[in-house]
């Protein structure tokens, strides 16, 4: 079948799809976007979060076919998203239309050449990243964390990042570059 | 394999009408495990997720109208005074993204018996809407379980909605298992006070093939809670009551020893979460008691 989706503010089609393929594998094998991981495929270790229309969900999870019509936004996609977002709430519009965006400039496919995301710095400058197979989808998930709650507690932190596991880091540094990424974004107001 | 890929929900039923096997799929956090696996190959995907009815809810007079799709993180956000024990069952359900994409319909589709949503359901008192192209019927809750992962649908049915009783009382959920997250029950506990009918009813999960309400320890407290005037003079409850209905609980269990726990230690586990979901919800309840006294004094 064919799925017709947007991914990264890009309309993308993806044809030959099989009917009980995950979302997952048609960013990873068919659109080129290997940023998602595949670590399960159940839905166990949050390396292949990305969002949908908005919300953080295993990509693994979502039927090909489910996303018909539908945003998503991957690891790639991540710095346009957070800055589009940041022209919005500094704008004093909606969040929601944090939510709408187009991309423009950066290549959306390698997530190359561009600018990082606060999120993505922070994880850099913390050391939170080790061997970086569960980087990307903590990333999408700890940026969503911070859009809805600014000023997280070490509980909220743990809590939204509850499904998301590290074989290397033993989590500390990835608090910390969460810590630091709300900090940096509490300065900026 | 097909897709099928319904705008409506009479469409829904159309489909499942003409293809009985077609597998509903909501938010795939069960379907998809199975079909990444290998586990499962249906002949027919039916794609439930642009029924918007489904992710909907009504609050009623007496109960709640939860569409099957309404996924957990929602109702945890919007439901947690109407159906308090639901919400804590719903938190404690694997993590945020999955919160995010599964719901009670999916949960009742599986019926699981160590599946969240039951033991709070079953406390709470609920029917589920079932539908076909031939009309709609609600099943009580205590019917639906059928079996190990068997429920009362007929092939040719959906569930358009859970209809849940609202809270007239305090409600606990309680869940052993080895960290807060991402953890299938080793066994679970439901229970809900009813002070309008003056009743307690209870719910257990992962402790015998099918989720069960513990009657025999409902029907002792129950008792007891009336003959010492329990509700009316809002006392502590005697502890050999507790005690008692503590034992009860657990002896409505029949569990299985797996990688999870030995049948012994769910017992065991069965009975702590039912004597401490008992001493809360109770002890809430004087809470409020006393509180409305204060009120009621003051004016
Ligand atoms: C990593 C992980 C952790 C998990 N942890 C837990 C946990 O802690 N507690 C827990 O209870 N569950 C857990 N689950 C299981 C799962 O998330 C739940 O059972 C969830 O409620 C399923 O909902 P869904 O919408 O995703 O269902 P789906 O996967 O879409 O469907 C599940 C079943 O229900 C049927 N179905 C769905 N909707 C309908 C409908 N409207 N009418 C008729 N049939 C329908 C489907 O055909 C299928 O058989 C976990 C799953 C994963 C992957
Ligand atoms: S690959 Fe999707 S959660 Fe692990
Ligand atoms: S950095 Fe290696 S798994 Fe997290």
């Amino acid at each position: 079948m064919r799925v017709n989706f947007t991914v990264n503010g890009r309309p993308q089609e993806a044809d030959d799809v099989w009917e009980g393929e995950s979302l997952l594998y048609v960013l990873r094998e068919r659109l080129g976007l290997p940023g998602s991981k595949n670590a399960c495929e159940q839905g166990e270790c949050g390396s292949c979060t990305v969002r949908l229309d908005g919300v953080p969900v295993c990509s693994c999870l979502v039927a090909a076919g489910q996303v018909q019509d539908r945003d998503v936004v991957t690891v790639e996609g991540l710095a346009d998203y957070a800055k589009q977002r940041d022209r919005v709430t500094s704008g004093g519009t909606a969040l929601d239309e944090a939510r709408q965006w187009a991309a423009r400039g950066t290549d959306s496919q390698t997530g190359e050449g561009g600018e990082l995301s606060p999120i993505q710095r922070a994880f850099i400058d913390a050391g939170a990243v080790q061997c970086g197979f569960c980087t990307p989808g903590l990333l999408v998930a700890a940026d969503e964390m911070l859009e809805r709650n600014p000023d997280p507690s070490d509980a909220d932190i743990r809590e939204a990042l509850s499904g998301n596991l590290c074989r290397c880091t033993g989590y500390e540094k990835i608090m910390d570059a969460v810590r630091l990424a709300a900090a940096r974004q509490g300065e900026e107001v | 394999m097909d897709f099928l890929r319904p705008a409506s929900w009479e469409e829904a039923l159309a489909a499942k009408a003409e293809h009985p096997t077609a597998v509903p799929i909501a938010g795939g956090t069960d379907v998809m495990v199975e079909i990444n696996f290998d586990h499962r190959r249906p002949e027919y995907l039916l794609d439930l997720n642009r029924i918007g009815d489904l992710y909907e809810w009504e609050v009623g007079d007496d109960s709640v109208r939860l569409g099957a799709s309404v996924p957990y993180t929602k109702i945890m956000e919007h439901l947690r005074a109407e159906l308090p024990g639901l919400a804590l069952a719903s938190h404690t359900v694997a993590s945020p993204q999955i919160r995010n994409r599964g719901g009670v319909g999916g949960n009742l589709g599986t019926a699981s018996p160590a599946g969240d949503a039951h033991p709070a359901l079953l406390a709470a008192g609920a029917e589920v809407e079932a539908a076909s192209v031939r009309g709609t019927r609600l099943i009580p809750i205590d019917d639906f379980y059928t079996g190990v992962k068997r429920n009362a649908l007929a092939p040719d049915e959906l569930i358009r909605a859970i209809r849940i009783k609202k809270a007239d009382g305090p409600q606990q959920y309680s869940k052993v298992g080895t960290r807060n997250a991402m953890v299938i029950a080793v066994c679970a506990f439901g229970l809900a006070l009813h002070p309008g009918t003056r009743t307690v009813r209870t719910g257990i999960g992962s402790a015998a093939p099918t989720p069960v309400r513990a009657r025999t320890a409902e029907d002792f407290l129950n008792a007891a809670l009336d003959e010492g005037g329990f509700w009316d003079n809002g006392k502590i409850i005697t502890p050999s009551v507790a005690k008692q209905f503590a034992d009860l609980c657990a002896a409505a269990c029949n569990p299985i020893d797996d990688i999870r726990g030995t049948a012994n230690y769910r017992r065991h586990a069965v009975g702590v979460m039912a004597r401490r979901t008992l001493t809360w919800t109770w002890e809430s309840y004087r809470g409020t008691r006393r509180a409305a006294c204060q009120n009621g004094g003051a004016a």
